[in-house]
């Protein structure tokens, strides 16, 4: 792996001086201020950043996975080994086109669109808590078609989160469920035939639950992330008294995550297109390896850059943030109603 | 690894969160007085690089592939505190603006993955590592095995919080509300995949990078490794032996198994009470017969103390030839650690009587 340094001789221009986009770490600190003027351009709700970087890693990706299929269809059976090496720049691609449509999402009209972000976070994390606690069948097939009424109500489509959340979380609590009805002791109502497995009516119960609970609990998370912008959902943290350095460093985090990727993804691409043929597993594994150590000195080098970048803005360690949200009468409506929900539960299952 | 909402109930939920609570309000005073005004770029820029490194695939043997979680990493570079707030930032990203991982259960996760995570493979690292150069192959071989054992620990970890829903929350037909598997399922359940392909990925990983940096950036190693530059490069070399040998009677464990009889002197109550292990107190004694009843003062004395793991089985683990190693592990490891506690104890005190004098 001696060539990993090397491959990015053009990157060091790209990314060493980072730019805090307007939205994410823009409005975090003390920092972007400067930086809100610069792109005074761009639309307030969709970062252009994010769309440039999104568009780079799709063309990124869709040439790598061209290239790992051509391989595939013509290589020796030791190409699809090296194709799963290359499941990475559609992982990559896959978050950020997820992060695009999101952003398009928040800035529709919809009923949950329309609410503060502070009155959306709170009500949904009583959802949330509320789905976690119910003790009944019903109640969560109830929470979960108010899941359904307000996605319908914020015009996300249903196969968004169908593919995004319902199906996801099938397959993994699924999984995980589906040996309950067998291993749960308690009253037995049927038996599998051949295998004579008995299936228990508590466990069959138990089941439901989990996939219940994962179902609704994923659907109000997602409808919150769906409907308001990353920036917003951080600086809604604020309201319920997560610090404000957090609150900083998640926005920053959330821009770098974009960086990292998109250099990530074409330190996979230039290492790939200097290579001739398929690589041995062992060979893939240190290549990961060293891809993970060239990254690491890539983020701490960014680590340096951002702080002299932010030290010579006018950063002395604290953090302000812009607070410019108005709370009416439907946002205390909406969090009523929401605190409703649990409290109902609460007292029914005294 | 990352438990979604529904799996935990909110009282579990609730004490995770205070039990890591603590570990954040310290590590972000340390971080803090650390680093000044350069933690929050740092540990912002760390948590992405943590949250992009969990993307990275890597192939396996056996032609499945893995992620690794990549908690050793953060850790080995940047020291315990700040490891554990970057990636507790990165598994908070996830869970709210990915939906991989609850919110309600951003606590437990947390305080599996980042918070013992990190201190479980910084532990181990320095443990390991000791004084030895930094370029040392004996530091590849403590990475690769502090990012083993620190995903194993939080796998378990995440088996212990699944295991105990059952024994605490059903409903009225006595249904599981929660993970519905007692620990005795849960626990070798998670272990298997963690022991193997998982931990595996997270050893690659966390060797690899240690050894890319030992090539290409020593300097990023100097931070967890005090005492390093004055490390002899022979110390791996000298005891290396002396631990192939510990881990090589640790697998072999189980062998005390096949033994027939028993231990001799080393009988229970039980053992004077049953016929079977009379007559093998007896052939074991050149057949002097033992006493016809239960010594007086072993009896007063047996239930003084109760063993956390009797008989090397722990109580929900089924497999006796797997209890013998996790014993040999945690008892070999609880020596080694009592030692090391001892002689920095004792350092402590070398150093400072010179200056009293």
């Amino acid at each position: 792996m001696e060539g990993e340094k090397g491959v990015l001789p053009q990157d060091t221009g790209e990314n060493a001086p980072p730019q805090p986009s307007p939205q994410g770490g823009g409005r975090a600190s003390a920092v972007p201020r400067s930086h809100v003027d610069l792109a005074g351009t761009a639309p307030p709700s969709v970062s252009p950043r994010v769309g440039e970087m999104a568009a780079a890693i799709g063309g990124f990706s869709a040439a790598a996975q061209s290239v790992s299929r051509d391989v595939g269809e013509s290589g020796t059976p030791r190409s699809k080994t090296n194709r799963r090496l290359f499941h990475t720049p559609s992982h990559l691609l896959h978050a950020l086109t997820h992060a695009m449509e999101a952003e398009d999402l928040a800035g529709r009209d919809g009923l949950l669109q329309s609410l503060d972000p502070r009155a959306k976070l709170a009500g949904c994390l009583l959802l949330i808590i509320a789905a976690t606690m119910l003790h009944s069948l019903l109640g969560l097939v109830l929470l979960f078609a108010l899941a359904v009424a307000l996605a319908l109500a914020s015009s996300i489509p249903l196969l968004r989160l169908l593919k995004q959340v319902w199906l996801g979380v099938l397959a993994f609590t699924g999984v995980i469920a589906l040996p309950s009805p067998f291993l749960v002791s308690g009253k037995v109502i049927a038996t599998l035939p051949l295998l004579h497995w008995s299936i228990s009516e508590q466990g069959l119960r138990s089941a439901a639950f989990l996939i219940g609970r994962a179902e609704t609990a994923a659907s109000f998370a997602a409808l919150l992330v769906l409907t308001t912008s990353w920036p917003h959902v951080m600086k809604a943290m604020r309201s319920l008294g997560v610090p404000v350095a957090v609150v900083a460093v998640l926005g920053m985090t959330h821009r770098y995550i974009f960086v990292l990727m998109t250099t990530a993804v074409q330190m996979m691409e230039a290492r790939r297109a200097r290579q001739l043929g398929p690589l041995k597993p062992a060979d893939q594994r240190r290549l990961i390896a060293s891809s993970a150590g060239v990254l690491l000195s890539k983020t701490l080098a960014i680590a340096g850059d951002v702080h002299m970048a932010m030290i010579a803005r006018g950063y002395r360690g604290e953090v302000r943030l812009i607070d410019d949200f108005q709370f009416r009468a439907r946002d205390g409506a909406a969090l009523l109603l929401a605190a409703l929900v649990p409290a109902v539960i609460f007292w029914m299952q005294r | 690894m990352h438990i979604p909402d529904g799996y935990l109930s909110p009282s579990t939920c609730a004490v995770t969160f205070a039990a890591a609570a603590p570990f954040w309000y310290i590590a972000s005073r340390k971080v803090g007085r650390m680093l000044n005004t350069k933690a929050v770029p740092l540990i912002s820029v760390v948590s992405a690089f943590s949250f992009t490194v969990m993307m990275f695939n890597l192939p396996l043997p056996g032609g499945t592939t893995g992620h690794a979680v990549g908690m050793g990493i953060a850790a080995i570079v940047l020291g315990p505190w700040a490891a554990m707030l970057a990636i507790s930032i990165a598994l908070l990203v996830q869970a709210v603006f990915f939906g991989d991982g609850g919110i309600l259960a951003f606590g437990a996760n947390a305080l599996n993955m980042a918070i013992v995570g990190s201190l479980v493979s910084y532990g181990l690292y320095r443990l390991i590592a000791g004084t030895s150069p930094l370029t040392a192959p004996r530091r590849v071989a403590a990475g690769g095995i502090a990012g083993y054992a620190a995903i194993n620990v939080s796998a378990l970890m995440a088996a212990i919080e699944f295991g105990i829903q059952p024994i605490f929350f059903h409903d009225a037909s006595g249904a599981p509300l929660y993970a519905p598997y007692p620990l005795s399922i849960a626990v070798p359940a998670m272990m298997l995949g963690h022991l193997t392909f998982a931990g595996f990925a997270e050893l690659v990983i966390t060797g690899g990078l240690v050894a890319y940096l030992q090539r290409h950036d020593v300097d990023l190693l100097k931070a967890t490794a005090p005492g390093a530059a004055m490390g002899m490069a022979t110390s791996w070399k000298a005891t290396r032996r002396l631990w192939a040998g510990l881990a090589g009677l640790m697998i072999a464990s189980p062998l005390g198994l096949l033994a027939a009889g028993t231990a001799w002197g080393e009988w229970g109550v039980e053992a004077f009470q049953s016929a079977d292990a009379r007559a093998e107190i007896a052939a074991a004694s050149h057949n002097v017969a033992p006493p016809e009843s239960v010594p007086a003062g072993l009896e007063k004395l047996s239930s003084f103390w109760t063993a956390p793991m009797p008989d090397y089985a722990p109580a929900f683990m089924h497999s006796h030839a797997f209890g013998y190693i996790l014993s040999a592990l945690i008892g070999g490891g609880l020596i080694i650690l009592t030692f090391l506690a001892l002689s920095a104890i004792a350092a402590r005190l070398r150093r400072a009587t010179p200056d009293a004098a």
